[in-house]
């Protein structure tokens, strides 16, 4: 372990330098500084726990460059004494007694045999300061990481000496954030003792925190300051309180910001279940009720997809989109060609065939695979959560799937904007005769239409393998969704169905906080009914001739 | 169905045509025959037992259901994807009171609460279960809720002319908010256990032969009822014009017609008829729950209707009735086969067969709807009819 540490030894060389230009007199009570770590050194092999705990502060406030490394291997239990000389050492232990190394000097010392050492033994009070003392020296280390985080922990549990290293750290410290995170720390010791002055302005300074140990710290404060308290601790208690407050208002408007996230991520996975059925219904006028097997068929594939490459998860889902958008487009094509051809301009009974065809594949799904869910593994590069502050973090699942939705229905877009087919769509879409006159093979369009948009449905059901279960019953689950979303965003509009699913979704969350997830849900149910009764055509309506067809 | 003379008495309006002469034999020739049939030893081949008499009773109710949708869809032009619902609430209707009926001999022999409220630990009976101890109220509930939920749903999607495919995707929304509601423990109604244990029902315990035969019986004499109803409605002048709204809305609308009043009326009509259905299911099945509220029943009952044949009324009791038979036996027999069956049967009943089952053997004109003709033929005659004089 020692040796892992040379870094931090050049590190803290670096660190000294800078202290020794700014101070001269530091250079040159050097020596004596040198031979006052020595004798702290050597305290430890004394018996007493007292005794030591007074070395481990000596040697942590030293500043000298082997403090951590000792202390380190202190807390590991690998720290020992010659029992001749009373040398501290490094051990590593071997078969037979142990192999080592001058603590002071590094020089090895070859092996020796069990008895001839004597660990350097530590009880719980030692271990606490320990654990701060490396805390405090880790504020010195090379990794801005590990900065931040010592930074952190001296803010949660303060040293005695916690001010004067913040303040030597902050001297030394470039890093914004190291250097934020190190600013905090010292307000909070400050608040915590000292002059009252002092602790009123550090109070202040952390009173725009976003730091959730900065609330403790805070709380702490306000606890301090009771009844029996000086006024010193009732003042800064006052303060503290008056700081929390203007705190607790920032959170709610995290809080406020969380939970338009969380709609927004509701509203992409209704978008990534409804923008297939925009093409469908919206664009086709079919009422697909297999619309939801779609989206199954899409989770099943990414499903397959993970068995056939189990050595390459993490790239499962860039080959799972383009193979469900293969494999439920063919589907949707075939769909097209054998039952909704037939019923085009009959609606009711397009609902009740398709509502047939979805039964048949929720069945083929059960007896292919098995009624049970199946796991889908969800790729390392997917969890985690970007931290914006102490009161708000977003988890990158559902940040991945709000760009994807915009993407898919960007791209969606696009085909239908720029390409010919997207061209020849819409004009069979607007009047099918003059299509079909002008040349456009209408048959052709149409299956290549509901192709899209189950093609679209089946990517969006690898998105939602990723969130829910993935079973025969998926897509129930979603359909009744998607087509209020559709409806509610107007049909033959794809603008409608993306502002649609992102009212849905923020709205629901908003309601979810007061009423629970299943009260919000029908009030979203019963306000989509009512709102259809004021506009039966949804938000964005077509005007004109084509709504009457 | 022939058409009907211009002045035809309620007598011929009702009993006037041949298939509705069969249907209503037949009906209540099984509500005769069946439980005399039960009555004969077991040894006989021609026993029917018991449980048998409550399935064809489960049958009769689902009969009755359909003809229900019938009366909407099949005339009215009104898909509703939501019936199911209308269905459950009479049969929550029925359920509530029969958890009354069981009174302290329940498992915690509470003398007032019912035992999923002793298990949730609550101190006092909710206010919507108060009442329900009367069997007329709770038969009058099994009636009016189902019917004012439908009057106040159909009066506002109608008046605002949501049709169509619309119509039937906000029913279903409908029946899939109440499915999410009955779930709740909450809501007081048993959250996903729903009600069951039933002892009595007027009484006399369930479990008996009696009222087993009791409940088929009623069963046939409601669905009998249910078709002079609905056979009542589509001969009157009323039903006249519930056609012209099923093939021309507008039209009907632009010839004065408040298109709104007609559908509302016989929306909640229909919704009434299906809460009977669900009280009458509730005591021959044993339990409701809030999986009858789910979407997919709902679009079940309509596939019933589509294959017997809509428009027909005897279509959707022959459809509820032959389904429900091949479900009893698939599930038992090949559960695996049931739901492609099943969505065989919706795709090839929608692509071959768009008049349904009765609509292959029915000597009815190729067009199935000489009255609305009729109708537009004699607009004079109409006039002295007023709209909304039917309400």
């Amino acid at each position: 372990m020692p040796h892992k540490l040379v870094p931090l030894g050049a590190a803290m060389r670096r660190v000294a330098c800078l202290i020794a230009v700014l101070a001269a007199f530091i250079a040159a009570t050097g020596l004596a500084a040198a031979s006052d770590f020595e004798a702290a050194l050597g305290k430890l092999t004394d018996k007493s726990f007292q005794v030591k705990e007074q070395a481990i502060a000596e040697i942590a406030t030293s500043g000298d460059e082997r403090a951590l490394p000792i202390l380190s291997a202190l807390q590991a239990g690998d720290l020992y004494f010659v029992r001749k000389d009373k040398r501290i050492v490094f051990a590593e232990k071997l078969d037979k007694g142990f192999s080592i190394t001058d603590a002071l000097t590094g020089e090895a010392l070859g092996e020796v045999k069990r008895r001839a050492v004597r660990k350097v033994s530590i009880n719980n009070r030692l271990r606490t300061a320990l654990k701060s003392a490396i805390g405090s020296l880790e504020l010195f280390s090379p990794d801005a990481e590990a900065r931040l985080a010592a930074a952190r922990s001296m803010l949660v549990a303060p040293t005695a000496d916690a001010l004067a290293m913040l303040d030597r750290a902050l001297t030394a410290e470039s890093e914004p954030s190291v250097r934020e995170a190190l600013e905090t720390a010292r307000a909070a010791v400050q608040a915590q003792t000292g002059p009252l002055d002092a602790r009123l302005a550090a109070v202040g300074v952390m009173s725009g925190s976003m730091n959730q140990d900065v609330w403790r710290v805070l709380g702490k404060l306000v606890e301090e300051g009771g009844e029996t308290a000086s006024e010193d601790a009732k003042q800064v208690a006052l303060a503290a309180s008056a700081a929390l407050e203007s705190i607790e208002s920032q959170k709610r408007f995290y809080s406020l910001l969380e939970t338009l996230f969380f709609g927004i991520s509701l509203g992409a996975v209704l978008l990534l279940a409804a923008v297939g059925l925009a093409i469908t219904f919206g664009v086709m006028g079919v009422i697909n009720m297999a619309h939801g097997e779609m989206l199954m068929l899409g989770a099943y594939t990414t499903f397959v997809v993970q068995q056939l490459m189990p050595n390459a998860i993490e790239y499962s889902l860039f080959v799972a989109i383009p193979a469900a958008f293969i494999v439920t487009g063919a589907v949707g094509i075939l769909l097209e060609r054998s039952v909704i051809r037939v019923l085009y301009g009959r609606p009711l009974e397009t609902l009740l065939a398709t509502f047939g065809v979805s039964l048949i594949l929720q069945q083929a799904v059960r007896t292919i695979f098995s009624p049970l869910n199946q796991p889908v593994i969800t790729p390392d590069w997917m969890s985690g959560f970007y931290e914006v502050n102490g009161a708000l973090s977003l988890t990158y699942n559902r940040l991945y799937i709000i760009a994807f939705s915009l993407i898919v229905f960007l791209a969606l877009l696009a085909v239908l904007r720029k390409t010919s087919l997207g061209l020849q769509m819409r004009a069979v879409t607007q009047n099918r005769k003059m299509a079909a006159s002008m040349g456009i093979r209408t048959g052709w369009v149409d299956a290549m239409t509901f192709g899209l948009g189950s093609g679209i449905a089946g990517i969006g059901g690898v998105a939602l393998s990723q969130l829910t279960n993935v079973g025969p019953n998926l897509g129930q689950a979603y359909i009744i969704d998607s087509f209020l979303v559709v409806v509610f965003g107007g049909v033959g509009n794809l603008w409608g169905t993306l502002v649609g699913a992102m009212t849905l979704g923020v709205v629901n969350k908003f309601i979810e906080p007061f009423t629970g997830a299943v009260i919000a849900k029908i009030l979203v149910l019963v306000f989509i009914i009512l709102f259809i009764q004021r506009r039966p055509r949804g938000l964005f309506a077509l005007k004109g001739r084509a709504v009457d067809n | 169905m022939a058409p009907l003379p211009q002045h035809a008495t309620l007598f011929q309006r009702l009993f006037g045509n041949t298939s509705g002469k069969l249907v209503l034999g037949v009906i209540l020739g099984a509500a005769i025959v069946v439980p005399l049939l039960n009555q004969l030893p077991e040894s006989s081949p021609f026993h029917v037992p018991t449980f048998v008499v409550s399935l064809l009773g489960k049958y009769l109710c689902y009969a009755l259901l359909a003809m229900a949708v019938d009366l909407v869809w099949g005339y009215c032009g009104i898909l509703s994807l939501g019936h199911g619902a209308f269905f459950a609430l009479g049969g929550y209707a029925m359920g509530i009171y029969l958890m009354r009926q069981i009174g302290d001999r329940g498992v915690y022999g509470h003398p007032m609460l019912p035992d999923f409220m002793v298990f949730l630990n609550w101190q006092e009976l909710p206010w919507f279960w108060y009442g329900f101890d009367s069997f007329a109220f709770a038969m009058l509930m099994v009636v009016l809720v189902p019917g004012l939920l439908a009057f106040v749903f159909g009066w506002f999607a109608f008046r605002s002319r949501v049709t169509g495919v619309y119509l039937s995707i906000i029913t279903q929304a409908m029946t899939y908010a109440l499915m999410l509601a009955f779930f709740r423990n909450d809501m007081g109604f048993g959250g996903n256990n729903g009600l069951t244990d039933f002892r009595d029902i007027l009484g006399f315990s369930l479990r008996t032969d009696g009222v087993r035969n009791g409940l088929f019986v009623a069963s046939a004499l409601a669905l009998a009822g249910g078709f002079l109803i609905c056979r009542f409605i589509t001969t009157s002048r009323l039903g006249k014009v519930l056609y012209a709204i099923r093939d021309a809305e507008s039209r009907a609308r632009f010839l004065g017609y408040r298109v709104e009043y007609y559908k509302t009326f016989v929306f909640t009509v229909s919704a009434m008829l299906a809460g009977v259905a669900g009280a009458l299911y509730v005591p021959q099945v044993g339990i409701i729950n809030p999986g009858e509220f789910s979407p997919i029943n709902s679009i079940e009952i309509v596939i019933w209707v589509a294959l017997g044949g809509r428009g027909y009324l005897y279509g959707a009791i022959v459809g509820a009735v032959g389904v429900n038979m091949a479900k009893s036996y698939f599930t038992v027999a090949f559960p695996e086969i049931w739901l492609f069956f099943l969505g065989g049967l919706f795709v090839i009943t929608t692509l071959f067969l768009p008049k349904g089952v009765v609509g292959i053997f029915s000597k009815a004109p190729s067009h199935p709807l000489p009255s609305l003709r009729a109708l537009l033929a004699r607009p004079a005659a109409n006039q002295g009819t007023r709209p909304g004089d039917a309400l």
